[in-house]
């Protein structure tokens, strides 16, 4: 049973109503805040816990355990909610229609997060290109404050917090939670070392806890509706529904809030009208974003999306772009248009990215001409191996995952494609 | 570097602006607000030169203005790719070349770019003054690939004519909607979303 | 404490400590490039990843904080392979230009690539080439050799407190450097040079000149301020190539000041090689047995004799020996005419010292800048600020390089205080109600037997000896205003070039005894040529009553002798032969010489100077030039060009020229 629309938590996702406060009202926004916030911290988390709710941004993380880690009585510092709008991922483009459509759900959410992690305010951290969605937001947020939903007894909740808009200015690096915050501290985004984690040591040296954007809006959903009701969706572990991102070379590419666990080719069918040229001419897909590595079509017939389904096959949810690939792809260079996005974005802070990033693409490159031995191919592995896991964060995990993944399924092809060069390569000195 | 004026200093509608940012902050921290007031100065460099780009000049008044070192402004205003370091062209074009675009045609838009704004290539600017042309990393509006963004404003769902008339139009002066060119409704699939039919 | 197991060996660290310090701690060798225990950490290098139980990816020991009961290994596959991995990765883009580097041989990358670096590259791409930087006259730049470690960065930040280094861009871009052109204006740049582990910034001066192996390293001590910075002088046959700091946690940590590294190329320019005695009017050159003729007849009646700030306690005790010889009490070792107490140690003396600088909770800087005056010791006043020291200053205005606010002697800012320490400039003894400023600032110090946060922040590394001997005027003896005021008809300078020399009066027989020719020297009728600091073994004794020893380098050149040996040999001459016929005697007869490190000062019953009205004059800060302000550094090409540079206002004509 697909999911149906009244189980739609995003019920603007594409827009068709206006975002303010009094559409939002009338999708059921702002309806009861106070009394939920009026639960307490306890009881906001452990329904968070219940409901299964894993972050939305890449790693999957349990909400309700990541709130749980901040200090419960305050020594004096105040604490910081900050969500995550830097959605930069490849593939994503989830939490921009939360922010131009429905950015009251992420406010409440807000409030109602801020109040169960004890925080004094939030940051929501934009990213640079999101210029209009940033001033959509902005006004959002005045709405809310002259409708007395933030500020000073919030929502008269009696619980005072506030919300301020700060937008990035172009650096991927800087959906990392660590680098967010230095980004927000006025600094180059570069990941912190880690410990101390942020709810012991965040944003201006305070208990902070980043979230999400789409994690944060589906809160005043779940605590409206139960968290039974949220983890009737997908499979244990696994549940909720899930904003997708279907795209590439599907009919009608598009984003869909659908159940978790969803097959991935009834996802592609049902709500991108299928892959171009019928599913038999599909080729691979990257099922999470950009960082997770492909699957060819073999493993798309079955695979669920979720976390679980998706990390038995090497690869992972990650924030559910899926980039769908038919026949005509020249697969090599798709991912190779992959490894210069994570050269180019690499902060410089580690050596293994900063110097091996380059040098992968370097090869990608030479790999899309076939301007390579066959061992370079081995090679390739091996400095991808050799910078994995090596980094103080994961976006070099994320710039080499796709890299194995082409080795692990296409490495026929890569060795094809040096013997055609090869060929070329002899019958031009023949010629000569 | 000629091109460097030797001094910067925020006019009245930029000085309007620095209270309401650094009241975003607390106390003490105001290094936060190094981003919103680079923001600034290239704005007001639009405004004022029609080209929007963030001088040596203007980062030693950021830095001043915040109490922080200069060298830590210089670092932010390069570590962040958004702030043009050198005079850019009236109509800042970028095309985005990330994979999830490059699959549904972006080398399309980056010629009809080149091809429609006389731009040679990434990173030139054309003999006009009028356009700049960058390659850029994923916008984050994979479901209407490929994208434009002009400015601050994103085009979506673009072909090879679809871009040389938007470009064409630029030309001329006007500012088309931004959003879809072929006319759908945000993320919703074309021809009619696929979900959300009952609300 | 916490107990973990390093590779099976057991140790016990302090909570907090980083595994890094618990491997070390369990003698295991971590190589590290980003991590310098004197810097923030900041663990970007990679290189010293171990693995660590339970924990699923090798992770950086530098910054990782031990558990109790933690296994650390050091030495596995897993380590093995990160850490060869990282290596492959720095050496891709380092341009492997060792045969032409100034760091062979002392490079960090070197050395770990002997451990972790493959013999043949697999790198085939097109390598990294970075524009150099200029970042001032004393450090070169080779920015492709850079790996981004970023200490230089941090050291300026951190230590300097000179914030004009970053890392600009990004990702494989990323450029360490100022960004605009500007050099960098820190007294303590040299010390970039050291900590940076590779060869992209090293010495200019020093540039393609010699090579670590073929140096020979004499332990000394920089005189060219009070700090007493141990050194190490590398020579290589009679010439200085070099000098560097040696690590003393009390005194330098390991760091030093420029003038100090830099300026030995003062010591090959307007030497003072041969005797000259002073013939018709005209200064001609002599033999050491003319010269010492022309003395003994001369120097006569009523004789005098000053010393100046840079001379090794030897020279100034056997100098004070023959004086009493001659039964003249016309010592003074105070050009600046400071009016130093020297009834009690206590009184000239550094007494909280230097390490106790970060036991203070709030200081109060008289009449001095430590910044140049005393860059190390600066460094330590600022590592103690950035941990929660307050500071106020009496003067003029100063950029210390951190906070601090301005106020009068009359200021309450130290009350209420624990430790309370006052450094009082040389300076601001240095006039006419200084007698009365001491009082005021050891008032304000309250020292007691528990904690004297009284110190006196002297300039140049001879002062506190001459002090200690008791190079002052004795019973109804004249001070060095008194000698010049017609009081003597003989005077005698030891290195003494820091008075003007014009205002001796014209017909008092002068003997210069030094090592360079200044504006003293070309006064003199009979010039002695002596030994520089690093020509001769001798005592030096620090701000803080510190006494060290040094050793001779480099021999003096031509006909310059060591210190002491001249004055033996004149006071034959003039017929009072001192008793000691070796450095070894000279050494027996004071007991100066049989200390060795910090000499404890007792608390003295009565504080010093003379409690008075102190006028409303400002403190006028004595050094306004760092790198020109003893006859060394006059002569050092290398200071003039700092001088030039950073300091173009200060920087005098030379006078030669």
């Amino acid at each position: 049973m697909p999911l149906s629309d009244k189980d739609r938590i995003f019920t603007n996702l594409y827009g068709f109503q206006p975002w303010n406060l009094a559409a939002a009202r009338a999708r059921g926004d702002w309806d009861g805040t106070a009394a939920i916030i009026a639960r307490g911290r306890d009881a906001i988390i452990e329904e968070i816990k219940n409901s299964g709710l894993r972050g939305r941004g890449g790693a999957g993380f349990p909400t309700g355990m990541k709130w749980s880690f901040m200090p419960k009585s305050t020594d004096g510092r105040p604490a910081y909610l900050v969500v995550n709008a830097d959605e930069s991922e490849p593939g994503t483009c989830k939490d921009r229609d939360i922010l131009r459509h429905e950015p009251h759900k992420l406010i409440e959410g807000c409030l109602i997060a801020g109040a169960a992690i004890g925080a004094c305010a939030g940051y929501i951290y934009i990213r640079g290109e999101y210029a209009r969605e940033a001033k959509v937001l902005q006004a959002a947020i005045e709405e809310a404050y002259e409708a007395g939903l933030l500020g000073r007894n919030a929502a008269g909740s009696g619980y005072d917090f506030d919300l301020y808009v700060h937008r990035g200015a172009g650096a991927y690096i800087c959906g990392e939670e660590t680098a967010l915050i230095e980004s927000l501290e006025g600094k180059k985004g570069m990941p912190r070392l880690k410990p101390p984690f942020p709810a012991a040591v965040g944003l201006y040296g305070c208990p902070t806890t980043v979230n999400n954007v789409e994690t944060i809006a589906v809160v005043p959903t779940i605590m409206r509706r139960g968290a039974a009701w949220f983890a009737s969706f997908g499979r244990p572990k696994n549940s909720g529904t899930k904003i997708f991102c279907i795209q590439g070379h599907v009919n009608k590419p598009c984003n869909v809030e659908a159940e978790m666990s969803i097959p991935l080719r009834e996802l592609i069918e049902r709500y991108a009208g299928g892959v171009r040229g019928g599913w038999d001419n599909l080729l691979a897909v990257i099922p999470g974003g950009s960082s997770t590595p492909l699957l060819p079509k073999h493993i798309c017939d079955e695979v669920l999306m979720d976390f679980d389904s998706l990390r038995e096959h090497k690869s992972g949810l990650g924030t559910a772009g899926v980039i769908v690939m038919d026949r005509s792809t020249d697969i090599i260079k798709a991912i190779q248009r992959l490894s210069a996005f994570y050269k180019h974005e690499s902060c410089g802070q580690c050596t293994p990215c900063r110097e091996g990033l380059g040098w992968v693409n370097r090869m990608m490159l030479r790999m899309v001409e076939g301007r390579a031995e066959v061992e370079e191919i081995d090679l390739l592995e091996q400095v991808t191996r050799q910078i994995e896991g090596h980094t103080i964060c994961a976006l070099a995990d994320g710039g080499v995952w796709p890299v194995q993944g082409l080795i692990r399924h296409f490495r026929p092809l890569m060795e094809e494609r040096i013997a055609a060069y090869k060929a070329r390569q002899r019958q031009r000195l023949a010629a000569e | 570097m000629s091109e460097q004026p030797d001094s910067f200093a925020f006019d009245a509608e930029s000085e309007a602006q620095i209270p309401k940012i650094l009241a975003r902050y607390p106390a003490g921290k105001q290094a936060s607000a190094v981003i919103p007031l680079l923001y600034l100065v290239q704005e007001q460099m639009r405004r004022q030169t029609g080209s929007a780009w963030v001088p040596k000049a203007a980062m030693d008044v950021v830095a001043q203005r915040l109490s922080m070192p200069p060298i830590r402004v210089y670092e932010v205003a390069t570590f962040y790719y958004m702030f043009n370091l050198r005079p850019i062209g009236r109509y800042h074009l970028q095309v985005c070349g990330t994979t999830p675009c490059m699959l549904r045609g972006a080398e399309e838009v980056m010629r009809a770019c080149c091809d429609a704004a006389g731009v040679k290539g990434p990173g030139q600017t054309s003999a006009d003054g009028l356009f700049t042309l960058t390659e850029v990393e994923c916008l984050g509006a994979c479901v209407n690939a490929p994208v434009l963004q002009v400015d601050e404003d994103y085009y979506e769902d673009l072909d090879y004519d679809r871009t040389v008339a938007l470009i064409e139009a630029l030309k001329r002066g006007e500012r088309p909607p931004p959003g879809s060119t072929i006319g759908r409704q945000g993320s919703a699939a074309e021809g009619g979303p696929t979900s959300l039919t009952e609300v | 404490m916490a107990k973990v197991i390093v590779d099976g060996i057991e140790v016990e660290v302090p909570q907090g400590a980083s595994v890094l310090q618990a491997c070390e701690a369990a003698g295991k060798e971590i190589p590290r490039f980003c991590y310098h225990e004197r810097l923030s950490v900041a663990g970007n290098c990679r290189m010293c990843l171990v693995e660590v139980e339970k924990a699923p990816k090798p992770v950086a020991s530098c910054a990782y904080p031990v558990m109790d009961g933690m296994k650390v290994f050091t030495d596995t596959p897993m380590v093995r392979n990160a850490r060869r991995g990282v290596m492959e990765f720095l050496l891709i883009n380092h341009p492997l230009d060792c045969p032409i580097c100034d760091q062979g041989g002392e490079c960090d990358l070197q050395d770990q690539a002997m451990a972790y670096g493959r013999d043949v590259s697999r790198f085939t791409e097109t390598k990294r080439a970075v524009k150099d930087k200029y970042v001032g006259p004393l450090i070169k730049t080779v920015m492709t050799r850079c790996i981004h470690c970023t200490r230089c960065i941090r050291f300026a930040a951190e230590v300097a407190g000179v914030p004009d280094l970053g890392a600009t861009g990004r990702g494989e871009t990323m450029e360490v450097g100022t960004y605009v052109e500007k050099a960098i204006a820190s007294e303590l740049s040299g010390n970039l040079i050291d900590i940076c582990p590779v060869g992209a910034l090293t010495s200019r001066p020093y540039a393609f000149t010699a090579r670590p192996w073929e140096l020979t390293k004499t332990d000394s001590i920089d005189v060219l301020d009070a700090t007493g910075v141990p050194i190490r002088i590398d020579t290589r046959g009679a010439e200085v190539m070099r000098i560097l700091p040696r690590q003393d946690d009390e005194v330098n940590e390991e760091w030093m000041g420029d003038r100090g590294r830099f300026s030995f190329d003062g010591l090959k320019r307007r030497r003072l090689d041969r005797p000259w005695v002073r013939r018709d009017g005209r200064l001609v050159p002599a033999t050491w047995g003319e010269a010492l003729e022309v003395l003994a007849r001369r120097f006569r009646g009523r004789v005098g004799a000053v010393v100046g700030d840079t001379v090794d306690a030897e020279a100034i005790f056997a100098l004070r020996e023959l004086m009493l010889r001659l039964g003249s009490p016309n010592l003074d070792c105070r050009q600046d005419g400071a009016k130093i107490d020297a009834r009690e140690r206590a009184y000239y003396v550094f007494n909280s010292t230097i390490a106790g600088i970060e036991q203070a909770d709030r200081l109060l800087i008289i009449g001095s800048n430590p910044r140049v005056e005393a860059p190390v010791i600066n460094a330590r006043i600022r590592k103690a600020v950035l941990a929660g020291l307050e500071v106020a200053h009496v003067g003029p205005p100063v950029d210390l390089t951190y906070p601090h606010r301005r106020v009068g002697l009359d200021t309450d800012f130290l009350e209420g205080a624990a430790r309370p320490m006052v450094i009082l400039g040389r300076g601001a003894l240095a006039r006419p109600d200084g007698a009365a400023v001491l009082a005021r600032a050891w008032e304000l110090a309250r020292p007691s037997a528990e904690w004297n946060g009284f110190n006196l922040l002297h300039l140049f590394g001879g002062q506190v000896a001459a002090l200690d001997l008791g190079f002052l005027p004795g019973p109804g003896g004249l001070d060095l205003a008194g000698m010049l005021a017609g009081g003597v008809d003989a005077l005698w300078l030891l290195g003494a070039d820091g008075f003007d020399a014009a205002r001796i009066p014209p017909g008092v027989f002068v003997v210069y005894q030094g090592h360079h020719g200044e504006a003293a020297a070309a006064r003199a009728d009979v010039i002695l040529p002596g030994a520089a600091y690093t020509e001769k073994d001798g005592t030096w004794v620090n701000t803080e009553g510190r006494v060290q020893q040094a050793f001779a380098a480099v021999v003096p050149p031509g006909e310059a002798r060591e210190d002491w040996k001249i004055i033996r040999a004149a006071s034959a001459a003039l017929g009072v032969t001192l008793p000691f016929d070796t450095l070894a005697e000279l050494r027996e007869q004071h007991p100066l010489f049989a200390l060795r490190g910090l000499v404890r000062t007792p608390l003295p019953d009565s504080p010093p100077g003379e409690p008075g009205p102190i006028s409303d004059e400002p403190f006028v800060l004595p050094i306004r030039n760092y790198w020109q302000c003893d006859p060394i550094t006059r002569a050092s090409p290398t200071m003039a060009e700092c001088a030039r540079v950073f300091a173009p206002a200060a920087a005098p004509a030379l006078a030669a020229e």
